[in-house]
């Protein structure tokens, strides 16, 4: 895919715990305007929207209803995809690809602090065999880091080095929620959540919203903002039962990845990719998504981040803007991996920006225990 | 490269008000396997899968991950998108762009629905405002009560009018095996079935259902290796406007004629009443088989009822509108939009069996749903 | 064991109950707090088309523009549209049955240009009618809810 479409425009809210003054609505009002403003156009040069938004996040059949005035969607094509705003952002590409539309708006929202969040994860599990044993969110993954460290021999401490990485990046994020320095034995000596994973392990939870543009060659070429052309992108989804999947595989991250460096035509991602945005819930992911993304080979995630290959000024910096660690605002965090994948490559990502980036990869997740995964190679 | 898109395969479940008999995967997994069989085609010719239902009518969270098995999604792409009624038609809409963007050339589009699973009416309401407008909402009916109300005030038309829609449709369901309700009523029947909402009577309003559709959309070269008469996507629209139901138009519906105005535009159609040959609609209810044909162009401003008497709607008419029985007659909610898309399809592969109208070289399919919100597409026998 | 149709179908049940805590947001938030201390109704009014939003909302949809102005609106109005409820369904809010009958309204207050859904105390259709006036009438307890705060409107004697 070479200069057929570009991301022109971003926007993001500060990602906080408890966003109790702003409605849905007010999240995507904002970061419709931050991104257009980036963008330098109006609402009239929008001719699509596409938002992201989860039925249970919002406790609403149609989520995506109490945005539509917010996002200037009055009167136009309009979709919604349910699912991680980087589904959302490919729905969003593939209206510009299609010849159909110009200039796309693709929005996410999530407050996590407005639902239960074990129960809104546990409506996820089979309603007959698998929800009443109380999985959500958190033991699921658990789950899955066990079977993780045991077939490869990862270690807690090479783990806990992702949340020390991902919670210093972010001091230099304003729009992260958890900024920290930590030690690893400050990772391993938080209290348990499930085990092995401990409460620093985990991602927080965030109210937030992201908005990010996309525009045609013609289209683009007119906007203020140096355009990101997104190279390729690839999503792939693995069984869903958690008894039916190797939780320590990633075949549906590497059937992504395929697919993505395929289209961009990246034969080797070490060589070609100079900065990575993961969406990492908790730290032994950040592990298994670069062995998926063909960065180690399977079981080495530990080694290789304990080499320093994923620090800001390692070869590889992994989720300079703190990663969702330091923010999960739900189903935005992927769209926010975009949002900073373009921002690196634009070089305007502040005192998080990583030199030299030509090209960067961002990533999703979707479902359980990475069940699901989208991949975005974004160029100059 | 964007490219032409076609739907080459179709496949929908026997409609019923409760498949106890079978897990929703399972219910999406027999719309999958006749869609392929209709294709001839097996689940590793799939490049990627589109999926929609409503969260909340089943309460499973990730209904597309949850149904990898039933899709045949398992290690392919896939997505799911939700928009309310328009649902099913918003998964055809999504599976035309994923093969029209050229990312992919063949693709699965699904919309469901087990409204057997929960209460239909309860889960409708979860879709208005938490704060302002559920709490007195009642569902989807007064909505529609409303619609008509103000149209037939406006035209002097009757609820023997509407009546005659609902006994129109269901002679058609009649003639489709997988239609939910198949038995032959009256006018008389219809006006005498018991009033739900002013004017809306039992019989005039569509039924809850369980059931899945699946369609297989495919780029133009693959389309013509598929089969032997594709059925070529000419154009889609989609109109959104407001965001609380008081705010709404009733009486007309201003984003259905908004998207079929755009949709006869992308595609050249001058005189859609002369240029389209079956309509298979989103009608929830009789009353809305009147002023929304209007608001599609097929006729001017209270002229429906003239249309329908004179039997230009009925399947052997000018006009064909809801050959298969429509919504009146299956009412599976995610699925329904991708039904609309199936049977227009099938009209012009000339492969509607007993339902088939004569020579249909183009015909007009949309979704209807959220806060009247409109979804159309075109469909025609050769690529435009 | 020889597989063939089952003797009887079983069904899962579970009630569910997922809590929620919806913000009104800053524009929902004056609202209420209007209504719960002052009994009265408040509109947002759009600086680019001067439409007046009842309930209030902070962009104006078709001009995608903020709403920036408070007015004061009636706690009258009219009647736009109504249906009497009388099918029992499952209220999404408890869990249980909706009271049945009961009037579901839209009500355009004076000053407003959108309509509020609420309830009318009326329940016999024959004296009903679009048009009609009505005035809100406030719970002597008032917590910044609009289902509670205002039990219903009831129609004005002309």
């Amino acid at each position: 895919m070479l200069d057929e479409v570009a991301i022109v425009g971003v926007g993001q809210t500060k990602y906080e715990r408890r966003k109790i003054g702003e409605t849905f609505a007010d999240l995507v009002f904002e970061v419709t305007n931050k991104a257009l403003e980036d963008a330098g156009i109006t609402i009239r040069d929008i001719d699509n929207v596409v938002t992201v938004s989860n039925d249970f996040q919002d406790g609403r059949t149609i989520s995506s209803m109490a945005v539509m005035d917010a996002c200037g969607a009055f009167g136009k094509n309009v979709s919604t995809v349910e699912g991680d705003g980087t589904l959302g952002a490919l729905y969003g590409l593939m209206r510009v690809l299609s010849g159909a539309f110009e200039t796309t708006l693709v929005v996410a929202h999530c407050k996590c602090s407005e639902g239960d969040q074990d129960l809104i994860w546990n409506s996820a599990f089979d309603p007959v065999y698998y929800r009443r044993l109380g999985l959500e969110a958190v033991s699921a993954s658990a789950l899955q880091a066990r079977r993780y460290m045991d077939k490869y021999g990862v270690t807690g401490e090479q783990c806990a080095l992702v949340p020390v990485k991902n919670h210093r990046n972010a001091r230099a994020n304003p729009w992260a929620q958890e900024a920290m320095d930590l030690t690893v034995e400050e990772v391993m000596r938080s209290p348990v959540l499930a085990s092995p994973l401990k409460m620093l392990d985990a991602a927080p939870l965030s109210d937030g919203a992201c908005a990010v543009i996309f525009a045609n060659r013609w289209k683009a070429g007119r906007m203020t903002t140096k355009p990101v052309w997104v190279r390729g992108v690839g999503h792939c989804a693995d069984a869903y039962y958690l008894g039916d999947r190797d939780l320590a595989g990633v075949d549906s991250l590497t059937g992504a990845a395929k697919r993505a460096y395929g289209l961009a035509g990246i034969v080797d991602p070490r060589k070609e990719i100079d900065v990575v945005e993961v969406f990492e819930a908790f730290g032994y992911q950040e592990l298994m998504w670069l062995e998926g993304l063909g960065f180690c080979d399977p079981g080495q995630g530990g080694v290789f981040t304990a080499g320093g290959n994923t620090l800001m000024d390692g070869p590889w910096p992994v989720n300079p803007s703190g990663g969702v660690l330091s923010a999960h605002p739900g189903l935005v965090a992927g769209l926010v991996r975009i949002a900073e994948a373009c921002l690196q490559v634009r070089g305007d990502a502040g005192a998080r920006q990583v030199d030299g980036v030509r090209t960067a990869l961002a990533h999703g997740t979707n479902g359980l225990c990475g069940q699901g995964h989208c991949v975005w190679v974004l160029g100059g | 490269m964007a490219q032409r898109v076609a739907v080459v395969g179709f496949g929908q479940t026997h409609h019923k008000s409760n498949r106890g008999d079978v897990t929703g995967i399972e219910l999406i997994n027999e719309a999958v396997r006749r869609a392929l069989e209709d294709a001839e085609l097996g689940p590793g010719d799939i490049d990627a899968v589109v999926i929609g239902n409503m969260d909340h009518f089943e309460n499973i969270n990730l209904a597309d991950m949850w149904g990898v098995e039933g899709t045949g999604g398992y290690l392919k792409p896939v997505m799911k998108l939700t928009t309310g009624g328009t649902t099913g038609t918003t998964v055809a809409i999504a599976g035309y762009y994923h093969v029209a963007s050229s990312l992919f050339d063949v693709v699965l589009a699904v919309g469901w629905e087990k409204n057997s699973e929960s209460d239909t009416t309860g889960g409708t309401i979860t879709a208005f405002d938490p704060v302002w407008e559920r709490f007195s909402f009642p569902g989807a009916l007064p909505g529609l009560a409303l619609d008509a109300v103000v149209y037939m005030q406006k035209y002097g038309v009757t609820e023997k009018d509407g009546a005659r829609v609902a006994v129109r449709d269901r002679a058609n369901a009649a003639r489709n095996p997988y239609a939910h309700l198949r038995d032959p009523i009256t006018v008389d029947d219809v006006l005498r079935s018991p009033m739900l909402s002013y004017p809306i009577k039992l019989l005039d309003i569509c039924p809850r259902s369980d059931g899945a559709a699946a369609l297989i959309l495919a780029g133009e070269e693959k389309a013509r290796k598929i089969c032997r008469q594709p059925a070529w996507i000419w154009s889609v629209s989609v109109c959104h406007n407001y965001t609380y139901t008081s705010d709404v138009n009733f009486g007309y519906l201003d984003t259905l004629e908004q998207a079929c105005r755009e949709t006869y535009k992308k595609a050249g159609i001058k005189d859609p009443g002369k240029e389209i040959d079956v309509i298979e609609m989103y009608q929830p209810c009789s009353f809305a088989g009147l002023s929304w044909l209007e608001a599609m162009g097929f006729c001017g401003p209270g002229e429906a009822p003239g249309l329908l008497w004179d039997g230009a709607t009925d399947a052997g008419g000018d006009l064909p509108v809801n050959p298969s029985g429509g919504v009146l007659n299956a009412n599976p909610i995610g699925a329904t939009g991708t039904i609309r898309v199936g049977e227009v399809a099938r009209q012009i592969q000339g492969r509607a069996g007993a339902c088939q109208v004569p020579e249909v070289k183009t015909g007009l399919a949309t979704g209807f749903g959220g806060c009247y919100w409109s979804d159309v597409l075109l469909l025609g026998n050769r690529p435009r | 064991m020889s597989l063939k149709a089952p003797p009887e179908l079983i069904v899962f049940q579970q009630m569910a109950d997922v809590p929620y805590n919806w913000s009104l947001g800053r524009e929902g938030s004056l609202f209420l707090i209007a209504l719960r201390d002052e009994k009265k109704f408040l509109g947002i009014k759009c600086p680019s088309c001067g439409k007046v939003y009842v309930p209030p909302r902070k962009v104006c949809g078709p001009c995608f523009t903020a709403n920036s102005q408070w007015v004061e609106v009636g706690d009258e109005g009219v009647v736009t549209a109504f249906s009497v409820v009388n099918y029992r369904f499952t209220d999404p809010a408890t869990g249980l049955p909706r009271e049945v009958p009961y009037t579901f309204a839209f009500v355009r207050l004076d000053g407003a240009d959108t309509k509020l859904c609420h309830k009318l105390a009326e329940t016999d259709p024959a004296r009903l009618k679009v048009g009609m006036r009505v005035k809100a009438v406030f719970a002597e307890q008032r917590t910044g809810n609009i289902e509670k705060d205002v039990i219903h409107f009831r129609a004005v004697q002309a």
